[in-house]
């Protein structure tokens, strides 16, 4: 658990913004998934986002490192503005790590090779040293002993944490987590669970898509419900939870805890 | 709890139950299983019957082996001596023949070359400098010219030298201009797909004689008059033209086989484009179609003696010449099973490689 103190002491002046979000539209064809985004994240606050299935929070959170291209309005992380410049792109996604539902590991490298790919190959450390970083975050999620096995030998839990592990490798500035616990066994969950809230202890600024009420409440400092492609509601998480103010959070709430 | 403890442990010392069967009780359930397959079993033991011994008579036992070409033809057993009669010929072609060290020293080379391949120790960049020291150095043996070897011109280069050549560079060149046409038909600049896309579909389009023939013509075309190219660089050319883009097209099957999750774990780590397919698309998408990329580089290779259309004197067009001997005639089969083997133990040997390359590669 994170004191409350610790949670509201995120500064908030203009110069800690790592990610602001204005008037951001997107639409994938004829759909409108994304409506009037405005959103900003300070440095070291931590954001939990969710809402029904298909509401738009994949996309949200995709577009803060170009996986997905917005067309309206303006996305700025760390002092980039998004376009269509690949420079820029690559150098945003640097600093900005990325957990998907699926891990996404590279099922021909081993772990080791997984974690010291982007810093060797991006960052251009020397092997030796991005191995040594890779180990130092292997021991960190626990599962330094698996270093050399391939991805498909390990659980899903264990792929999760070495896929947290691999994005901590490259040092990033902010991470973002799709559902990162919604494809484990509900035995797994825990696991890699407590990897996020020991990372979020230590400061990183996160935003994370997840349903996980009792995460959102300890780590969080901020909750936002979205639907149909809008923000809907924000709030701190007790507030979020407990008195939830729009109908629609009500009642996706209601359908969450049955 | 503790006897449930137990029982998880011994049941670990269990092994699955090997089932032993009797030479009889395969035969019955593998080969007389039904009243079809009995008949099948049947007939094939017959053709066998019909087959085989003839032939291991006819091959072996009344063969000759070192004779002239009159005893052949006294006797009614295969005559092989044909083959070592004229062994330098169907090897080397039309090469000076005192000079046949030359090709010979090249052709082991090469093969060297490739076994050294064979070790994924060795696929290191070094590699690419070895390769590139030893096709100089083939080249060189082949044309002389230098260092006091007696020039030959290409025009006298034939049979296994010749096929080899345009096989293994065949491939080698047409290997990478697949791929980066496969990139490129998947690619998102509209240019540069509609151009991979009407290339790899020309191509396919139309059988290799026919480009082989065109290139006679065509190539003329590129160049200023007067300049001649060689006609085993066009042959060459066209070989690798063809190739490429057949293994663009098994290649993009594999690049379609890989998630998009991959590209994105790839992409968000910051990984630019070449670095992302040459990193973790590729090596994964490549390993995924070993079996057919191997089964067009076999054909490639059989394709090689299409090339006699442009009158080149490669093993099979060696052979043929061979046997225009009236004195050999009517022993073309012999030879022909010479040639068949030579071929045979060069495509055995690519799919066996392949087959252990994807165990290796699988992970
Ligand atoms: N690449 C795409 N092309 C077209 N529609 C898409 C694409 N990706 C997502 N969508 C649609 O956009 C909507 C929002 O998707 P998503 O952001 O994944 O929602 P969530 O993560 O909240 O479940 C869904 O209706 C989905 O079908
Ligand atoms: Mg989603």
């Amino acid at each position: 658990m994170i004191s409350e103190a610790t949670k509201n002491s995120i500064e908030r002046s203009s110069e800690d913004k790592i990610i602001e979000i204005i008037d951001m539209n997107k639409w994938f064809g004829d759909f409108h998934v994304l409506v009037d985004i405005n959103l900003t994240v300070y440095k070291g606050e931590r954001i939990v986002i969710c809402g029904p299935s298909g509401s738009g929070k994949s996309t949200l959170i995709r577009c803060i490192n170009r996986l997905e291209e917005h067309q309206k309005g303006k996305i700025i992380v760390d002092g980039i503005e998004l376009t269509g410049n690949l420079k820029n792109i690559e150098k945003i996604r640097e600093e900005v790590g990325m957990v998907f539902q699926h891990f996404n590991l590279f099922p021909h490298l081993t772990i080791l090779e997984n974690l010291s790919l982007g810093p060797i190959w991006v960052r251009k450390v020397p092997k030796k040293e991005a191995e040594e970083t890779a180990m130092y975050y292997l021991e960190k999620v626990h599962i330094a002993e698996q270093a050399n096995k391939y991805p498909g030998q390990l659980s899903g839990g264990q792929q999760q944490r070495v896929a947290i592990a691999r994005s901590l490798c490259m040092k990033p500035k902010v991470m973002l987590f799709d559902e990162p616990t919604s494809a484990l066994d509900p035995e797994m969950v825990k696991e890699v669970l407590d990897v996020m809230i020991n990372l979020a202890k230590e400061g990183m600024t996160m935003i994370v898509v997840s349903h996980e009420m009792g995460f959102a409440k300890s780590v969080a400092h901020r909750v936002l419900f979205m639907d149909f492609g809008q923000i809907v509601e924000e709030n701190t998480p007790h507030e979020f939870f407990d008195n939830p103010q729009h109908d629609r959070t009500k009642l996706f709430l209601s359908q969450i805890l049955h | 709890m503790d006897k449930l403890k137990n029982n998880i442990i011994q049941s670990d010392g269990l092994k699955a139950p090997v089932i032993r069967i009797g030479a009889l009780q395969w035969i019955r359930s593998n080969l007389f299983n039904g009243v079809f397959n009995s008949i099948l079993t049947i007939v094939t033991l017959l053709l066998l019957y019909k087959v085989v011994p003839p032939f291991i008579k006819w091959a072996f036992i009344d063969s000759f082996w070192f004779s002239t070409a009159k005893e052949c033809s006294a006797g009614d057993g295969a005559c092989w001596s044909i083959i070592p009669a004229n062994i330098r010929f169907i090897i080397f072609g039309f090469y000076p023949h005192e000079l046949h060290w030359r090709p010979l020293l090249a052709m082991i080379m090469m093969v060297g070359l490739i076994l050294y391949c064979k070790n994924r120790d060795h696929w290191k960049k070094s590699l690419i400098y070895i390769w590139i020291a030893g096709l100089i150095i083939m080249g060189l043996l082949m044309k002389g010219g230098l260092f006091g070897l007696t020039s030959v011109d290409s025009d006298q280069w034939g049979g296994l030298p010749l096929t080899l050549m345009l096989s293994v560079f065949g491939m080698v060149a047409a290997y990478p201009l697949g791929i980066v046409l496969a990139l490129g038909r998947r690619s998102k600049m509209p240019a540069v797909k509609t151009v991979c896309i009407i290339y790899i579909e020309l191509i396919r389009g139309v059988p290799l004689i026919s480009l082989l023939f065109m290139s006679a013509i065509l190539f003329p075309l590129f160049f200023p008059q007067g300049v001649t190219i060689n006609k085993i660089i066009r042959a060459q050319a066209a070989i690798i033209m063809f190739t490429a883009a057949y293994i663009a097209e098994v290649v993009r099957g594999g690049l379609q086989a890989i998630t998009r999750g991959q590209y994105e774990a790839a992409e968000s780590l910051g990984l630019n484009y070449a670095q992302k397919m040459r990193l973790v698309i590729l090596p994964q998408a490549l390993k995924i179609v070993i079996p057919p990329t191997v089964g067009i580089l076999i054909s490639a290779f059989k394709d090689t003696s299409l090339v006699v259309i442009i009158a080149l004197y490669e093993i099979l067009k060696t052979t043929r010449t061979a046997l225009a001997d009236p004195a050999w005639m009517g022993f073309s089969p012999e030879a022909y099973i010479f040639v068949a083997l030579i071929y045979f133990v060069c495509c055995y040997t690519m799919s066996n490689y392949s087959r252990r390359l994807e165990k290796e590669l699988h992970s």
